[in-house]
């Protein structure tokens, strides 16, 4: 296996204060490494969800710290960290959160456009981004015009269309029936993943754990144990 | 950042039925807008047609006078006094009065008489058809050919009427720059003829037209002008003083600020509104902008460029539906007394920016808000 991605260690996170004070995250230290699926799984309300948000750079800890590749993450002015998740990590979120207004592959090119490449280079690589999904000719169409698992994949195309280190798949099957949540799963493991690049997926859904390499088991805010997938195991 | 433009243009106009109502909003707040201090502006320059058509530098008055309508009638020697200025260069007297004609076909209508000084002619109109010596011989009057022309049935060179019992006979036909504002129209002669035909005060002089010797003068002329109990202001002053009659002493003025302000809030709560929920409908998708890596200034700046376009095309609508809707009242309606000036169409614009400011800072403060954590929290 390749070098580490993501080390996070003592992480805590609470919200609200005095009595109605949570305590979301305990402790947690965890390391995820290049060329490598690991999996966040727990109950509703185990801090899977608030965790993801905090390795990913969206949600600051009350205390710990995450080093993607070395950078401390959480060091980061406001802008600098934007800047380092628009180039480094790729999300897909659980309701995809696509633009219906536009068509699938400015979809898929908004992180190119963010990063300020012109509008016809960013449409041309969204759309070979499209074919590595399986979706060639779909381009032009909006988003609400394909299926589940099709939006799915527009929004994989759009986490990886920037070449990002690190993906962060939240739930990704919560919104698909059992075959197509597997299918697209296997096609990230197959399709996606690469040595210079490591997955993070917040999962409960376990029929999709025999493509996981770790997998983080939390619980109440804790992480309770850190287990080699199926796939690994097999 | 022209690639986030295009993303914020295409989010807004692919939206048709919030981009279709947002349109609706602006433009048609702003067609009222224009519309509304258009008629003003139209009821000001007409207010003032008299002043500009005889185009005197300064005008000599009572000091009582609000509208170049209203006249008060001047006795003889201040013409006399006004001469003997030394900065004046030639002063003249005007008639400025109203009368009643009975046309060939025996109907009869008002009319506002112009009488020009006998010697000089001065503020003559520019004639079409005839000589401006003929308004020397007998019964003569010049026509004026404006908006309304056609209620002296359209005359020509030659035609008839009476005028308080007297003969009266065109011999020219003119143009001049303002159509006046009460809708009758207006015929010119020498003074000594409006004065033998209309019957008059004592006093007959309603103005005195004079042309100082350089601009330096003007403020000495008027000095001496009221020492002498009278007023003399400059022409950009008497239509000033004019407007301002229009504008704070006859409810014309409030009335039309009234209904600009509520074509403003109209527009306002349609565009603020749509704009609103525009903005929520789309917040989380950009919450997800903010999570992949958008900056918040981005995302203002979307925002921004959405209200402003909306904003400025419904502008631009707006303008050209006002403007077509004006000439077409003028094809059936000669004398509607609409013009769209800079004035208004600034005051317009500076309204539909107010609005797209207070739409946009709205939304704005909405999208800055958002947390990405929210996005993945569902």
């Amino acid at each position: 296996m390749a070098g580490v991605a993501i080390q996070a260690a003592g992480l805590n996170k609470w919200f609200g204060e005095g009595e109605a004070r949570t305590h979301a995250i305990k402790d947690v230290s965890f390391d995820a490494c290049f060329g490598e699926i690991v999996y966040v799984v727990g109950p509703s309300g185990s801090g899977k969800t608030t965790m993801l948000s905090i390795i990913s750079g969206i949600l600051r800890p009350n205390s710990g710290s995450v080093k993607i590749e070395g950078t401390d993450i959480w060091s980061l002015g406001a802008d600098a960290l934007a800047e380092f998740r628009l180039h480094k990590i790729g999300f897909v979120f659980q309701d995809y959160h696509l633009f219906p207004r536009l068509t699938t592959a400015e979809n898929v090119a908004i992180p190119l456009i963010l990063q300020k490449k012109g509008w016809e280079e960013a449409l041309a690589e969204a759309a070979k981004d499209l074919e590595i999904v399986g979706l060639k000719g779909r381009a032009g169409l909006p988003p609400v015009k394909l299926s589940g698992g099709e939006q799915q994949r527009v929004a994989i195309a759009r986490a990886i269309v920037s070449r990002p280190e690190i993906l962060i798949l939240d739930e990704p099957t919560a919104s698909l029936d059992g075959d197509t949540g597997r299918n697209i799963v296997k096609f990230v493991r197959e399709h996606i993943l690469s040595q210079d690049r490591c997955i993070v997926i917040v999962t409960h859904d376990s029929r999709i754990y025999e493509f996981a390499d770790r997998i983080v088991r939390m619980e109440d805010g804790r992480l309770t144990g850190i287990d080699r997938g199926t796939l690994n195991a097999q | 950042m022209g690639g986030i433009l295009q993303i914020a243009y295409k989010l807004l106009v692919n939206d048709r039925p919030k981009y279709v109502a947002l349109l609706v909003g602006i433009t048609f707040a702003v067609f009222l807008m224009i519309e509304m201090t258009s008629l003003f502006a139209g009821i000001l320059a007409r207010s003032s047609a008299t002043v500009v058509n005889i185009g005197a530098s300064i005008w000599v008055m009572d000091p009582a006078i609000q509208t170049v309508a209203n006249t008060i009638p001047l006795p003889d020697y201040v013409l006399d006094e006004v001469r003997s200025i030394p900065g004046v260069k030639y002063a003249v007297p005007l008639y400025s009065g109203s009368a009643l004609l009975k046309l060939r076909d025996g109907t009869y209508q008002a009319a506002n008489v112009i009488g020009l000084d006998d010697t000089s002619l001065f503020g003559r109109p520019n004639l079409l058809t005839g000589s401006i010596e003929d308004i020397y011989g007998e019964n003569a009057f010049i026509a004026i050919r404006d908006s309304e022309f056609y209620k002296l049935g359209n005359p020509n060179v030659g035609t008839e009427f009476e005028l308080n019992d007297h003969r009266g006979v065109v011999v020219g036909i003119a143009r001049v720059a303002s159509s006046g504002l009460f809708g009758v129209p207006t015929l010119y002669t020498t003074y000594n003829r409006a004065l033998q035909y209309i019957p008059n005060t004592r006093f007959t002089i309603s103005y005195l037209l004079v042309e100082p010797k350089s601009a330096a003068d003007v403020p000495a002329i008027k000095q001496r002008v009221a020492a002498a109990g009278y007023l003399a202001l400059t022409k950009q002053e008497f239509i000033q003083k004019i407007a301002n009659f229009y504008k704070y002493q006859t409810g014309i003025g409030t009335n039309m600020l009234i209904m600009t302000v509520i074509s403003f809030i109209i527009g306002l709560s349609i565009s603020g509104q749509t704009f609103y929920t525009f903005v929520i409908e789309n917040l989380e998708k950009f919450g997800a902008l903010k999570a992949i890596g958008a900056k918040g200034r981005e995302l203002m700046l979307m925002i921004l460029f959405q209200a402003s376009f909306v904003a400025l095309t419904g502008y631009g609508i707006g303008v050209g539906l006002c403007t077509l809707i004006i000439w077409m009242a003028r094809l059936y309606l000669p004398d509607y007394a609409a013009m769209v000036t800079l004035s208004n169409l600034g005051l317009a614009f500076v309204m539909v920016v107010v609005i797209a400011g207070i739409s946009s800072y709205v939304g704005v403060r909405r999208v800055l808000r958002i947390e990405p954590f929210d996005i993945f929290r569902g």
